[in-house]
């Protein structure tokens, strides 16, 4: 490849930029909850449509990464952490990234809604819409709860899911929502806290940098607590179950221990040991998520092989 | 006529070309199978023609 060192300065994209463009690491946590909330609707659907489901749904969450990138080209390239995303590491001009996003947006809706059914391909419609505009172009650079809003957009994926299969929405696709929606605020800002990013240069109003660290270490208790009845309150619904129940109780009372010595602590102690609690926290916000979403299949299959407890 | 060398664009974007050919194939192959899919489950396929298609008016007695 030394012949393309002098082809305007940089590397020629190749076809790896434009995955990275659609955001494969965030598209694995949507492939997940997906999967899940189709696997525990109540409805059977066919294997390879499932499959086509959840390929097409983290399509459409791939082509609101795509469109993410093309809009915030401006404040990725003055962020450390990513300038070297393929539009600001000049690989991929931005209306590629703007073109690739809107074409997936549409390939991505219509064939969710040829496989699975039309209402499920508009709620795809919307969630695309809702990052891309409400998020992406509007909230993130106005309100200090930018966070909690974009939040919501990576919430929707299992209620995507459960349309999928079910054509409709249900107390239980509403609680699914509500926790991936809930956690994500605690487990953002726990990595705000850590990772000492220049956001205020980029102009991003973060609550860190807005409100102070006192603040967002409030913030982190209380979303976690109002968390806690949420992912408990699934645990009464058809799809909840014993293993649910018992890893919920655990993981919610870690969860919550973890963000009191969050809030305990000052910056001084904080800055002392390197952000150890902070740094766990975060860790174990990931396990949180990934453990109630496991335990909810487990109940499936579990209701699958007959073993009805409740 | 014979065709000419290749250009050196043929071979810079081979790989690019090459994952874009995976990801076309792929696409006929899922298509081709949600068709098997849906119309060995018995889904109305039919789309709309500008006037009612008899197989997807509901029964009566009269079309029995």
């Amino acid at each position: 490849m030394s012949d393309l060192s002098a082809y305007d300065g940089t590397r020629e994209a190749g076809f790896g930029d434009y995955v990275a463009l659609l955001k494969p690491r965030v598209m694995s946590l949507v492939v997940f909850t997906a999967f899940v909330g189709l696997a525990v609707a109540p409805v059977h659907v066919h294997p390879l449509v499932a499959f086509a489901s959840i390929l097409f749904i983290a399509l459409g969450g791939g082509a609101s990464g795509a469109l993410n990138m093309w809009y915030d080209a401006d404040i990725d390239r003055v962020m450390r952490r990513t300038a070297g995303r393929p539009i600001p590491a000049g690989r991929v001009a931005e209306g590629e990234a703007l073109g690739l996003g809107l074409a997936l947006s549409g390939i991505s809706v219509v064939m969710l809604g040829l496989a699975a059914n039309w209402f499920a391909g508009l709620f795809l419609a919307f969630t695309i819409f809702f990052y891309a505009v409400v998020y992406t172009m509007w909230l993130k650079r106005v309100t200090p709860q930018n966070i909690v809003i974009g939040g919501a957009a990576g919430a929707f994926p299992p209620m995507i899911g459960w349309a999928c299969a079910t054509g409709g929405i249900s107390v239980e696709s509403v609680l699914m929502f509500a926790l991936i929606f809930m956690w994500t605020p605690p487990h953002f800002w726990a990595l705000a806290l850590f990772m000492k990013e220049d956001y205020h240069r980029a102009g991003v109003p973060m609550l860190t940098v807005t409100h102070g660290r006192r603040a967002t270490r409030a913030h982190i208790l209380v979303y976690t607590i109002l968390l806690a009845p949420i992912a408990l309150g699934l645990a009464a619904t058809s799809i909840g179950g014993p293993v649910y129940l018992a890893a919920s109780l655990v993981l919610n009372a870690r969860f919550v221990i973890g963000a009191w010595r969050i809030w305990r602590r000052d910056e001084t102690q904080a800055e002392a040991d390197g952000y150890k609690a902070e740094k766990a926290f975060f860790r174990f916000s990931l396990a949180y998520l990934f453990l109630h979403f496991t335990a909810l299949l487990a109940d499936a299959a579990l209701r699958g092989i007959g073993m009805e407890i409740w | 006529m014979a065709f000419g060398k290749e250009h050196e664009i043929h071979q810079r974007r081979f790989g690019r070309n090459l994952g874009l050919g995976v990801v076309l194939g792929a696409f006929v192959a899922l298509v081709f199978g949600l068709t098997i899919v849906k119309v060995s489950n018995g889904d109305p396929m039919q789309g709309y023609d500008h006037q009612p298609s008899a197989a997807l008016l509901p029964k009566t007695e009269a079309s029995q």
